[in-house]
């Protein structure tokens, strides 16, 4: 049929013009009424009474809503979390690092000796300015101390600002990546809900029993053959 | 409009000062530039409106949202970028011809405003009334041509002058089908007056000559240069065209002639085939308003639908198939003419029915010979390349 080519073109467009976006937009997104209502979970009303100018500007399209892009939880993000409590300066994560990018400064602490104190940390700097993410810091670290984080928004105008320092690291929120940490993963966490602040929390991963490897062991061999 | 403005200017003349010399001639002068000062405004307005609109829809026409930053859902965007363009550095070419080239971006836009001098937004509600003004649509929008031309030679780019050549080639042959659509109208209402055609369509004339209709619409696309005719700024092929070496304000110009070219060829085509301001219940602006906006939607819809001809396939069309519908409408319409004299109520409704029973099973046939396949099963070796380019290698290695 002649022209019926042209009709099938016209409706297939018509057909994406009534359908969903697939634009994801970043840092915020513009709203109207009903999305800012959504994100604030109030009802219209409940908005137009306790932010009306918020309102206003929904009606008139230029209401914007953060948006908080969620990833999977074994990202690899730009930032490093690292549990002073539990480090014992050994320095495994530098001697790994095959950018030499980490900087760790000790001096003998003379005390706790049992509880792995016996260095005391100085200096602990990671400079993500050159890290190419690798995780082989991580994998090297014997105590599980250092963990890959899940930030992203790591923007600066300076180079220095990129070096992560102790200081830094001890102050900051602390949402580890479950990037080889299976622990994480069987205690079902996920970074983008909750931190885990304090270090006994994050836990070891526990070391399989004779019992368990034997299992793995057959069902590995039974799906395969 | 132009007796109402002008007595209202006399009547508050008279209360200032009386007796002042050539008070005629300034009383015209001062409402021309009133005029002048509504209709140019308002198509700058709409021109804004249009590249927002575009952008927004061909946007949801790709599951994108299109720009929505600026303002309440984007509106602000092509403000701001008309305040960008016109700080932006303007650039001449050293080997350009400076005059020519300052001019060219004029020539595009002038004529487009000047368009809309004749057309009726309301029943009485018209700048001027022209008793041949279809003849002077016509005759005006074919000055685009020249300017794309001028632009293409003065840049001394031979991107550009390709680009003007194929523009150039696609008005000349669109303009005869154009003008032979619009015999039919003329025939039927007795005038050639747009005012007139207005006042006669009860019944659009796009049921009454649906022939005439494509043609016209097909033709004032092509004349535009809009998908599936935009040749003339074939991204892949011609860079930007014939505007490639402008810059700044000028280029800006050029594309709020483009824009407002396409404003103008919507209201044409909805004032000559839509019925224009008439419409029950709403006053007339809003109907034109509303036609309008349907147009232009409809060309942005095709935007996005349709891909782009070749050169010689657009030759091919105008040459081989709207000039024979033209030809056939303007025989039938005309022994129908003939035969329904006396101008009774039913007479548009007997003119339609034969057009529809007669001229429009010609547009299947047209288009059935018209088919690609058609030449290439029987003769491949003369196949009709783009012009401009050789015959291609691997046919000269077989041969």
């Amino acid at each position: 049929m002649i022209g019926f080519g042209l009709i099938k073109g016209l409706s297939v467009t018509f057909r994406n013009l009534f359908s969903p976006v697939f634009t994801v937009q970043y840092p915020d997104k513009r709203v109207g009424v009903f999305g800012l209502a959504k994100s604030r979970n109030l009802s219209i009303l409940q908005l137009f009474k306790e932010d009306s100018k918020q309102f206003l500007y929904a009606v008139l399209g230029l209401a914007t809503v953060k948006v908080k892009n969620e990833q999977f939880p074994r990202f690899r993000g730009n930032e490093f979390v690292w549990y002073d409590d539990r480090c014992t300066a050994c320095a495994s994560c530098a001697k790994y690092c095959p950018l030499g990018i980490i900087e760790i400064v000790t001096h003998a602490s003379g005390e706790n000796l049992q509880a792995g104190e016996n260095y005391a940390i100085d200096k602990f700097d990671i400079g993500t300015g050159r890290c190419m993410f690798c995780g082989l810091c991580v994998e090297a670290c014997p105590y599980d101390a250092l963990h890959m984080g899940t930030d992203f928004e790591r923007g600066n105008y300076h180079r220095s600002n990129l070096v992560l320092d102790k200081e830094t690291l001890i102050s900051q929120v602390k949402n580890p990546s479950s990037w080889f940490r299976p622990q994480f993963e069987e205690k079902e966490y996920n970074p983008w809900d909750s931190e885990i602040s304090d270090y006994k929390e994050a836990g070891r991963h526990e070391k399989l029993s004779n019992e368990k490897i034997k299992q793995n062991w057959v069902n590995k061999r039974k799906f395969n053959g | 409009m132009f007796e109402f403005i002008y007595n209202i200017l006399d009547f508050l003349f008279d209360l200032v000062i009386k007796d002042i010399m050539f008070e005629t001639y300034i009383l015209t002068g001062l409402t021309g530039i009133i005029i002048g000062f509504a209709v140019i405004n308002g198509v700058l307005g709409g021109v804004l409106a249009l590249i927002w609109g575009e952008r927004r829809l061909l946007g949801r026409f790709q599951q994108r949202t299109g720009p929505n930053r600026w303002g309440p859902q984007g509106i602000l965007t092509s403000t701001a970028d008309a305040v960008k363009v016109m700080f932006k550095e303007d650039i001449v070419p050293e080997e350009a011809d400076k005059y020519i080239f300052n001019v060219a971006p004029l020539l595009l836009v002038i004529p487009v405003f000047i368009i809309f001098s004749v057309i009726p937004f309301g029943i009485s509600l018209y700048a001027v009334d022209i008793n041949v003004s279809a003849l002077f649509i016509l005759a005006i929008t074919s000055i685009s041509g020249l300017s794309i031309i001028c632009a293409a030679w003065a840049s001394a780019n031979r991107i550009a002058i390709f680009s003007a050549l194929r523009s150039v080639a696609m008005l000349i042959s669109y303009e005869i089908p154009v003008g032979l659509s619009l015999v039919g109208i003329l025939l039927i209402c007795e005038s050639m007056s747009v005012m007139d055609i207005v006042i006669y369509q009860k019944i659009p004339f796009i049921l009454i000559q649906p022939v005439a209709a494509i043609v016209f619409f097909l033709g004032s696309l092509a004349e535009i240069n809009r998908t599936p005719f935009d040749l003339t700024e074939a991204e892949s092929e011609l860079a930007a065209g014939y505007q490639n070496d402008y810059s700044g304000m000028k280029w800006g110009l050029f594309y709020l002639g483009e824009f407002a070219a396409a404003i103008a060829a919507a209201t044409v085509f909805s004032t000559l085939f839509l019925g224009g301001p008439n419409g029950p219940f709403l006053p007339g602006i809003f109907w034109l308003t509303i036609k309008v906006v349907a147009v232009l939607f409809f060309i942005i819809w095709i935007r996005a639908s349709w891909p782009r001809f070749r050169i010689d396939q657009v030759l091919n069309l105008a040459w081989k198939g709207l000039f024979e519908l033209t030809l056939v409408n303007i025989i039938v319409t005309s022994i129908a003419v003939i035969i329904w004299t006396d101008a009774d109520s039913n007479r548009l409704i007997y003119i339609g029915l034969a057009n529809w029973i007669f001229a429009f099973p010609f547009v299947i046939l047209i288009f059935k010979m018209l088919k690609t396949s058609n030449y290439q099963d029987t003769n491949k070796e003369s196949m009709s390349y783009p012009i401009g380019s050789d015959t291609p290698k691997f046919m000269k290695e077989k041969s």
